[in-house]
């Protein structure tokens, strides 16, 4: 094609050829459309009527009966379904400590590769290379490093030092416990110092309108919770203890090990594409090596932390192989709801149970991805 | 030397020793799967688990690989057909969705890019009924076709932002030169999708090979692919731990060597993953 042709108006056969050609490739886009449609959709569907449902047994023409929500009340209140309340405790603070070490340990490592270090391909080469590994490698290395006899806690020993004996996954041990029945009151008091906050915000900005919403908002729950109104939603008849499984640490260990290096390829990727001119300039208005970071170009990269953040986030909040391979799917102090969901639906059969924790996992999981992905696309489109 | 640049001095060794530090770190487990899996069964004692193997044992290590051979072969037997299908599939919609807008596409795209965020346990069950149904479970095209599936948003993804960069007015004069939808896509996208592809099937692969959810469901014994065979071994506690480490490997080696040979574009799809490319 010659640059010639660009100004030319195209004839009436020429157009007619490309609204043919429109069509074909909506067509050849169609296919994939269905599939997407049909996989990702329609048995989400299913997958949330069944949830509904009694269902279990591996009959091929199973009976199924409608029970609302059943499934899920049993979920958060029922006393048999005890593992799974102590498996979204669980997810809770390892997405807390694992989103902290990979950010943390990430751009700490971009930090330091940033400093003109000499062999810096080989560097990054290695903090990197386990993003390159199956967690279920990972799992059943980090399993053998936690051996409570061998493994990391003989490592002392081999300075002549004597060994370690923390039981890393085979701890029964729980800290920073806390009563299921007062969850309500402390969701309650969470969602007031979060609308709290963006009142503070909207008052500072002086959004008039914001700010009397916020108001409302808060002072309601403010007075529901002082009355107490939290702590009557009915969770549990008895008390029933949860907390942070010391048994995590470990598994905490292992999948920062893993992922630390993608946050570092981030943040390095935004180091480098800060101008050099900018922190020139911010040195030669006296600004220290620490300054030029705290107040240049760490904000800079805030953007990115919160990227990281919620593809890291929704990793964990699936969290499933890793645990798996680790600690055992049958380990009920590191049990997730991605291996219950597993051995409920395909070990016990219970399909209806499993397909109510599926759900659960996936609102959990639909709250981080779909606004994140409403911004990036947004902000694409006004490009 | 003044005191500045003494000081400058010793900031960079602090640097190279901490840097140096976390590198042997990381490298840690790397050594403890190297030794453990050239060791002799008999020599595994716990309280000298960090020690070189004394002989060097290359016995064990062959038997794992007769063991897990049939695996690796499955994991093979998936990857590589998965990962074309899906790169091609990939390069077809990102091709469409970025040069032959139709309307309506910004709401067809956000929704199959949701596809990949989902947590697949969310779709298992019906998938294990549909695959049953249909007669593909318990074998490897079942896990081919939910691999190619589960792909397509990010091989979409991928490729639209490639192809995005691609000048409007190139395909324009493309088009009105009579070149249809394929003539555009075969003369002027093809010929530049050649780092795409270099993504795209360094993501897929390593992806598809790592996977454990979707085989560890959907197969039977004999087309296990390598993660579920080396769960399985490493689950029992009495077991000979030569094995599982000369199987992690194993399942390790091939993503390995794809990570290093071409880690600039194993990048690139690590980056592509959150979205904004």
């Amino acid at each position: 094609m010659s640059a010639t042709t660009v100004g030319t108006t195209p004839t009436l056969r020429q157009r007619i050829a490309m609204r043919q050609d429109r069509i074909v490739a909506f067509l050849m886009l169609l296919p994939s459309i269905i599939l997407l449609a049909i996989f990702v959709y329609g048995f989400i569907g299913r997958t949330g009527a069944a949830s509904l449902t009694d269902w279990q047994g591996l009959s091929t023409d199973p009976e199924m009966n409608y029970v609302g929500l059943q499934n899920y009340t049993q979920l958060f209140t029922g006393p048999v379904e005890l593992r799974f309340r102590q498996g979204l405790v669980n997810t809770f603070f390892f997405t807390i400590f694992f989103l902290a070490g990979c950010l943390v340990m990430g751009i700490f490592l971009a930090i330091l590769l940033d400093q003109n270090i000499k062999g810096e391909g080989i560097f990054r080469t290695i903090f990197l290379f386990p993003m390159a590994l199956s967690f279920i490698v990972t799992g059943t290395v980090w399993r053998w490093l936690f051996n409570p006899s061998g493994g990391l806690n003989q490592l002392p020993t081999v300075f002549g030092l004597p060994p370690w004996s923390f039981r890393w996954l085979t701890s029964r041990e729980q800290v920073l416990q806390f009563n299921w029945q007062h969850l309500p009151m402390m969701i309650a008091i969470v969602i007031f110092l979060v609308v709290a906050f963006l009142g503070y915000r909207y008052w500072r900005r002086g959004q008039r309108r914001g700010l009397t919403i916020s108001g409302i908002v808060g002072a309601l729950l403010l007075i529901w919770i002082v009355a107490g109104g939290p702590l009557q939603i009915q969770t549990l008849p008895y008390p029933e203890m949860h907390g942070f499984n010391v048994a995590f640490i470990g598994i905490i260990l292992a999948s920062t090990w893993q992922l630390s290096g993608y946050t570092m390829a981030m943040y390095l990727a935004g180091l480098r594409g800060i101008p050099e001119e900018l922190r020139e300039a911010a040195r030669v208005d006296g600004a220290n090596e620490m300054q030029v970071y705290r107040y240049i170009i760490l904000p800079l990269l805030r953007p990115i932390t919160l990227s990281a953040m919620i593809i890291l986030g929704h990793i964990s909040l699936k969290i499933f192989d890793l645990i798996f391979a680790m600690a055992g799917a049958d380990n009920m102090t590191t049990d997730v709801p991605g291996i219950l969901m597993y051995l409920t639906a395909f070990r016990a059969n219970q399909f209806a149970l499993g397909a109510a924790i599926a759900i659960v996992m996936l609102i959990m999981v639909a709250f981080v991805i779909v606004p994140y992905l409403y911004t990036t696309l947004r902000s694409e489109v006004e490009l | 030397m003044t005191i500045a640049g003494q000081t400058i001095k010793l900031r960079r060794v602090i640097i190279y020793a901490v840097l140096i530090f976390l590198a042997v770190f990381y490298l840690l487990p790397v050594y403890m799967v190297l030794i453990t899996a050239f060791k002799n069964p008999a020599d595994i004692a716990l309280q000298t688990v960090w020690q070189p193997p004394d002989p060097v044992d290359v016995e064990g290590f062959v038997t794992a690989i007769q063991e897990f051979l049939p695996n690796l072969r499955n994991s093979f037997a998936l990857v590589i057909p998965a990962t074309i299908l899906s790169a091609l599939l990939g390069s077809l919609n990102g091709y469409v969705l970025s040069k032959w807008k139709f309307p309506g596409a910004n709401i067809v795209f956000p929704l199959m890019l949701f596809g990949m965020f989902i947590p697949y346990q969310s779709i298992l069950i019906p998938l294990f009924q549909f695959m049953n149904s249909i007669g593909l479970y318990g074998g490897i095209p079942g896990l081919i076709v939910t691999h190619v599936v589960y792909g397509l948003p990010i091989t979409t993804l991928i490729f639209r932002n490639d192809y995005a960069e691609v000048p409007t007015e190139m395909v324009e004069a493309g088009k009105i030169d009579g070149a249809g939808f394929f003539g555009v896509y075969r003369h002027i996208m093809f010929p530049i999708s050649l780092p795409g592809f270099v993504v795209v099937i360094i993501w897929q692969f390593t992806q598809i090979w790592n996977e454990f959810l979707f085989a560890v469901t959907l197969t039977s014994t004999a087309s296990q692919p390598i993660t579920v065979k080396l769960s399985q071994l490493a689950g029992g506690e009495a077991v000979k731990w030569n094995m599982p480490m000369a199987g992690a490997l194993l399942a390790a080696v091939p993503t390995l060597i794809v990570y290093i040979l071409l880690g600039k574009y194993f990048i690139r799809g690590l980056l592509a993953g959150s979205v904004k490319g």
